[in-house]
């Protein structure tokens, strides 16, 4: 079923000449839009010409910007991490000793120097979101990273090289995918006591195993295209076509998922510091603080759980909507050539 | 048929090997070994000899991974040294509690949803529809422990209609004579379901309402409920089933969650006090239990997929 959209996009690309090869992925011939970035105008694989309607950068960006929740999700991340990294520099309280907050009241409702109250410990809670949120920030970043790279070269190798290979690889990434998400993270956190660093770690190795399922199915259909079997006829090594074809080729995918990965990134941390396994003190993040806000729960001290609870929902929605946007344009772009 | 059968279970029976031989590698990994997770980090040397001896850790490894195996195999789950108790006896009395609050759960997100997405493809682009996925969104983004605890805020302290915490009986015909005490935890785990159910299922009954065989019923004169529900319904909800096999996972973790919030005694809980007091056999017997229960479903989803559906058996087969 074609829907007249589709119609338009095919008789766009027969005009400037390309032919549209079978099972394309969301980024392919990377090597031909880089050049075409250049120049301008190339001869595709398929002999036509291939006409370029500015920057590729560009298009991604126009395709970008009018997904109006794209932006709204940029516009709270930037401000979270103004809110979380130059925030306690024009906000000044005291987050790690206890014993300089005794003097502060504990439990104490907003106002009275304190805007949004103070926690059980006398914290300043406004202060200590900027804090924990730098940990979920930071956490959530690093661990995404390491996974989307550790996932995607694992993926990359085991669709390139197949054989018995795969399989096996596979088979290792359905292991770990059926320990549900939350019990593999409390077992990992459990057995290695990790301090922050060992944290990011323990939610990476949650976190890399759908990127190497995704890059996987990418490599298996790459390994088969033309300028593969190029590299390989001309002697090019399969480190070479991995890191040089296969990587590059599929970063559309990668960054899509990597944007997923930190929202699920935070989100793990906030749940496992919410179970009371979050990153050790004094540091703090907002699971931890929700989790601190909910023994008071009966006693209603609101400001204990809403504000942590705000920065979590926003900041995981922020990142799914600029996911989201990033997929359309980055196929959109495909399309649109 | 019987091909597929073969292969999904020989699949499921290597992905279970592979759990367990990464279980093993972590006792292993425990700083010090299981000895000074036991007997504490002040123990003595010859302390720590004589737990290895009796335990068998000082066999070769391959040895200790038969041994391992021949325990799981006779559901032996090794011993909680912080309850001193059998670990097996543990989960025995925590996963039907974890059974009732999952079973509860995803049967609420079922009947729920179901009949939610069939209700937006009937006013699709309507106010109702744009509500509806809107209020799913919004249940979508909100996390299990925030949503557990704004509910407890909401509707136990602020408006006293439902006790803040899951029933505590032992029993499971105590837990189950308490249905008050169950609303809050079950629609807490339910949420996230409800949402991703209902657009699932929206979007499936929008798929098959395109199909030729629906475009063949309203030719041959079927009137529009006859066709959304004879026709459409009956097709759009077999996917539903592999959908509730891959979400289990993801409801599970949920329990742990939604069992530390209301306090519930079920495996979670059970984790995650075991996660405390660093009682790693008991931790890991449970993530072991919890995994092949998920396995099991997944792999029951995935044949009562191609059982329902003729057109699956003959693609995978």
């Amino acid at each position: 079923m074609q829907n007249p959209e589709d119609l338009v996009r095919t008789t766009r690309q027969e005009v400037v000449g390309r032919e549209i090869v079978g099972e394309t992925g969301p980024l392919e011939d990377l090597d031909v839009l880089s050049e075409e970035l250049g120049q301008g105008a190339v001869v595709a694989p398929g002999g036509g010409e291939v006409v370029s309607h500015g920057g590729l950068g560009r298009r991604i960006f126009s395709v970008f910007i009018e997904n109006k929740l794209a932006v709204v999700g940029v516009i709270v991340i930037v401000f979270f991490l103004l809110f979380c990294y130059v925030g306690p520099l024009l906000y000044h309280t005291n987050q790690t000793s206890a014993s300089e907050a005794l003097f502060a009241p504990d439990n104490a409702p907003p106002g009275n120097g304190h805007p949004l109250g103070t926690d059980s410990s006398g914290f300043d809670i406004l202060g200590r979101l900027m804090y924990g949120g730098q940990i979920s920030l930071l956490v959530g970043f690093s661990a995404a990273a390491i996974a989307s790279v550790f996932g995607a070269l694992y993926g990359a190798i085991s669709g390139f090289f197949g054989s018995w290979l795969d399989p096996v690889m596979m088979r290792v990434v359905d292991a770990f995918l059926s320990i549900p998400v939350l019990f593999l993270a409390i077992v990992l956190a459990t057995v290695f006591r990790p301090s922050l660093t060992v944290f990011i770690f323990v939610i990476a190795f949650v976190s890399w195993l759908i990127p190497a399922r995704l890059i996987r199915g990418q490599a298996l259909s790459l390994r088969i295209r033309e300028y593969v079997q190029a590299v390989k006829v001309m002697g090019g090594s399969r480190t070479r076509i991995v890191l040089r074809h296969i990587i590059p080729n599929s970063i559309g995918t990668i960054i899509v998922n990597a944007t997923f990965n930190i929202a699920d990134a935070i989100l793990l941390l906030a749940a496992l510091g919410f179970i009371g396994l979050g990153v050790p003190p004094p540091q703090t993040d907002w699971g931890s603080m929700l989790s601190n806000g909910v023994n008071y729960a009966l006693d209603g001290y609101w400001w204990e759980i809403y504000p942590a609870g705000l920065c979590i929902v926003l900041v995981v929605v922020a990142f799914n909507f600029i996911g989201d946007a990033l997929r359309d344009a980055l196929e959109v772009r495909l399309q649109q050539r | 048929m019987i091909g597929f059968l073969v292969r999904r279970l020989l699949q499921a029976v290597v992905v279970i090997i592979g759990v367990i031989a990464f279980m093993f590698v972590l006792i292993h990994l425990i700083p010090g070994g299981e000895a000074r997770a036991v007997l504490g980090p002040k123990a003595q040397p010859v302390a720590i000899a004589q737990f290895n001896k009796e335990n068998g850790l000082d066999l070769p490894l391959w040895d200790q991974f038969l041994h391992y195996l021949w325990n799981l195999s006779h559901f032996n789950l090794g011993r909680s040294y912080t309850l001193n108790q059998s670990v097996g006896a543990l989960i025995g009395e925590s996963l039907p509690k974890t059974l009732i609050l999952v079973g509860l759960a995803t049967l609420l997100a079922v009947v729920v949803a179901i009949p939610l997405g069939v209700y937006q493809v009937v006013r699709r682009n309507k106010p109702e529809d744009y509500i509806i996925t809107g209020v799913s969104f919004i249940l979508y983004a909100v996390p299990a422990f925030l949503l557990g605890t704004l509910l407890i805020l909401w509707f136990a302290v602020y408006i006293p209609i439902f006790p803040t915490e899951a029933p505590q009986s032992t029993s499971i015909i105590g837990i189950l004579s308490d249905p008050r005490g169950l609303v809050l935890p079950v629609f807490t785990l339910a949420a996230i379901s409800i949402a991703s159910f209902s657009r699932y299922m929206r979007s499936s009954m929008m798929e098959t309402m395109t199909e030729d065989f629906v475009r063949t019923a309203r030719a041959k004169g079927a009137g529009p409920r006859r066709v959304l529900y004879v026709h459409a319904l009956r097709n759009a909800i077999i996917p539903i089933i592999t959908l509730l096999g891959l979400s289990l996972g993801t409801i599970v973790s949920g329990a742990v969650i939604t069992e530390s919030v209301f306090n519930y005694p079920g495996m979670g809980l059970l984790a995650v006090n075991s996660a405390f007091k660093e009682d790693i056999p008991t931790l890991l017997g449970v993530t072991f239990v919890v995994t092949i229960a998920t396995i099991c479903g997944n792999l029951l989803a995935d044949i009562l997929y191609a059982v329902v559906d003729p057109r699956i058996r003959y693609a995978k087969s």
